[in-house]
């Protein structure tokens, strides 16, 4: 007699910890009329629970050192090395050829590391020192902005995901980010990764489920100060755009695609998510009256 | 009135207790009845400050707050009073004239509890005579736990006749006394010697407030209520900084004691840092939007 396998019931990440969806809701992501696994329906209060813990995790994560953050970026990606094989069967599940989902995978933990290197060196390509007729020495430096919710690609289950989240959390931001919601599975599977990589809890935060239920909580949540969209839906980034006004929500639109591309592999990225500090520091001399500082 | 023997009072069913709790927590409340509920949870709050930090101007901030919880609602009540140290009574009193939000003051060598009982009541004699309308006394957990019950009880008796009208409320300091058992003894001590209040805790220990902890004393109260016909309040504090965990409380209430108990002359709330979360929560309410802090005053 064959044995009958299991479906596995993927669970959502918040605050470092894997919890069913509040909801009790569950949906099914198919690959040719196949049902892949479980994933939670994530509801408006798991967005919610995620972005309380995004807001408990902020303050620590933003003033670790820079060195430290590098560190903890390239310990993900140590982990998903050793992990390698799980997520290649993932994409083949989800209609990748096995070349291709190679490629995926190496991809991404290279990605990891890209931006790791980045954590102790964009702070310094947008730090700047401003001429004023003042006797101030005048210098602005990049801060994060601090919570972003995200929509990751929906084209892209893992490598469009982890680039998403490395650019966020490199510049001291949290984020709460909603996985493909057609493939779905390495999302969670790198939430798994996260979990036991020295990511403190609640700096990154998976949910799984319909992006059109969670789009205006995204857009209105109060304590969310930047939205990234990932896709081209016109109707969708308008409302985004108009829901981020009352709280002035930093809103970056990018693309939904494969991201293989090195492109992808950009400073910029990470001061999407970065407010400008300028502070006037009282001087001795006028600038421009030889060395005051 | 039936005599009471301190060393033979109820014993108390933790399992049953945990039950009965876990119940409580599984409910939930929506839309009007939380509305409700949360207005009721400002109006009995007891905004607190109590730290060897604070300042003349911390407490003028905390006393604005009371009386002004967030003006972009103006049909929103006022907390129920301002707790503060003897020496700031004067200025809370000043400050919160004519608003209706009474002005309670810690007292007797707040928070050990550790003087003699001259020194504990100058301490209260400072804040009646500066103009508290309600004094929260600690006991005496030492005398308490050498079995000492008579010291204890007389000693609460000896400051409720020293404070003439003002309402005393008698602070158990549960997370030092163990078990429920004893948070049971204590809360019968304190009532039968004259407590219009029992509080569970300074906010300085941990555990704080606890739901079980408040259980015990509802259930307490209501058989000394049976017993005398005299209605003691419950104040519980420290450890109560959400909505949710406020409305569980409000529940048990009303379960176990009754609708008379639904107002802030029988049920306070002492903390800091409720009032913004019940705050957010109804703003959330009518506006639809997850709140930041960020919108809302620090003290």
């Amino acid at each position: 007699m064959s044995r009958i396998a299991i479906l596995k019931t993927y669970k959502i990440y918040i605050g470092g910890k894997f919890p069913r969806t509040e909801s009790g809701r569950f949906y099914q992501p198919k690959f040719d009329n196949k049902a892949l696994a479980n994933m939670c329906l994530s509801s408006r209060k798991d967005f919610r629970n995620a972005v309380v813990a995004a807001r408990k995790a902020q303050g620590g994560w933003a003033h670790k050192s820079a060195y430290n953050r590098s560190q903890i970026l390239y310990r993900i990606a140590e982990v998903l090395e050793g992990r390698k094989a799980q997520f290649v069967a993932e994409l083949a599940l989800q209609g990748s050829t096995e070349a291709l989902a190679k490629e995926e995978v190496n991809l991404s933990i290279d990605r990891l590391i890209y931006y790791a290197g980045w954590c102790d060196k964009y702070i310094q390509m947008y730090s700047t020192v401003n001429p004023v007729s003042g006797s101030y020495f005048n210098f602005s430096v990049p801060e994060p902005t601090g919570i972003v919710a995200a929509f990751a690609p929906e084209k892209s289950g893992l490598l469009g995901l982890v680039t998403q989240i490395c650019s966020i959390i490199a510049g001291g931001n949290t984020c709460v980010i909603l996985a493909s919601e057609s493939k779905p599975l390495c999302a969670i599977t790198f939430a798994e990764v996260l979990a036991t990589s020295d990511v403190p809890g609640g700096v990154i935060n998976i949910l799984t489920g319909n992006r059109a239920e969670l789009l205006t909580h995204f857009g209105s949540h109060m304590d969310v100060n930047a939205v990234l969209y990932c896709g081209a839906d016109k109707n969708d980034i308008k409302t985004l755009q108009e829901l981020a006004v009352e709280s002035m929500k930093r809103t970056r639109i990018r693309e939904d695609g494969d991201y293989f591309d090195a492109k992808h592999e950009n400073p910029y990225y990470i001061f999407d998510f970065q407010e400008t500090k300028t502070t006037w520091h009282p001087i001795e001399q006028i600038a421009g009256a030889g060395s005051g500082y | 009135m039936k005599q009471i023997n301190f060393f033979d009072t109820p014993k108390i069913d933790q399992v049953g207790i945990d039950d009965r709790i876990s119940r409580i927590t599984a409910r939930s409340i929506k839309k009007e009845a939380k509305v409700k509920g949360l207005y009721m949870i400002l109006n009995m709050i007891d905004l607190t400050t109590l730290e060897g930090a604070d300042t003349e101007d911390k407490v003028k901030h905390i006393c604005y707050k009371a009386m002004h919880l967030h003006d972009e609602y103006p049909d929103l009540p006022t907390t129920a009073a301002v707790c503060v140290y003897p020496n700031f009574v004067k200025t809370a009193v000043t400050e919160l004239k004519g608003s209706g939000v009474k002005v309670a003051s810690v007292a007797t060598a707040f928070p050990s509890g550790q003087a003699d009982t001259q020194t504990k009541l100058a301490d209260v004699k400072e804040a009646v005579d500066n103009g508290a309308d309600e004094v929260d006394m600690v006991i005496s957990r030492g005398k308490y736990h050498s079995g000492d019950y008579d010291f204890v009880f007389n000693e609460i008796a000896t400051i409720k006749a020293a404070i003439g009208k003002a309402r005393l409320k008698v602070i158990l300091e549960t997370g030092e006394l163990g078990n429920l058992d004893n948070i049971r003894r204590a809360s019968d001590i304190a009532m039968y010697a004259g407590a219009d209040f029992i509080k569970t805790s300074t906010g300085k220990i941990k555990p704080a407030a606890t739901l079980p902890v408040i259980l015990v004393m509802m259930e307490a109260v209501r058989d000394y209520y049976y017993n005398t016909g005299r209605m003691v309040g419950i104040k519980p504090a420290g450890g109560i900084s959400n909505a949710k965990l406020a409305l569980q409380y409000l529940l048990l209430l009303k379960e176990t004691l009754g609708g008379k108990w639904l107002n802030n002359t029988y049920f306070r709330f002492g903390a800091s840092s409720l009032a913004n979360d019940v705050l957010m929560q109804i703003v959330k309410q009518k506006t639809g939007n997850y709140q930041s802090k960020d919108y809302f005053s620090k003290d």
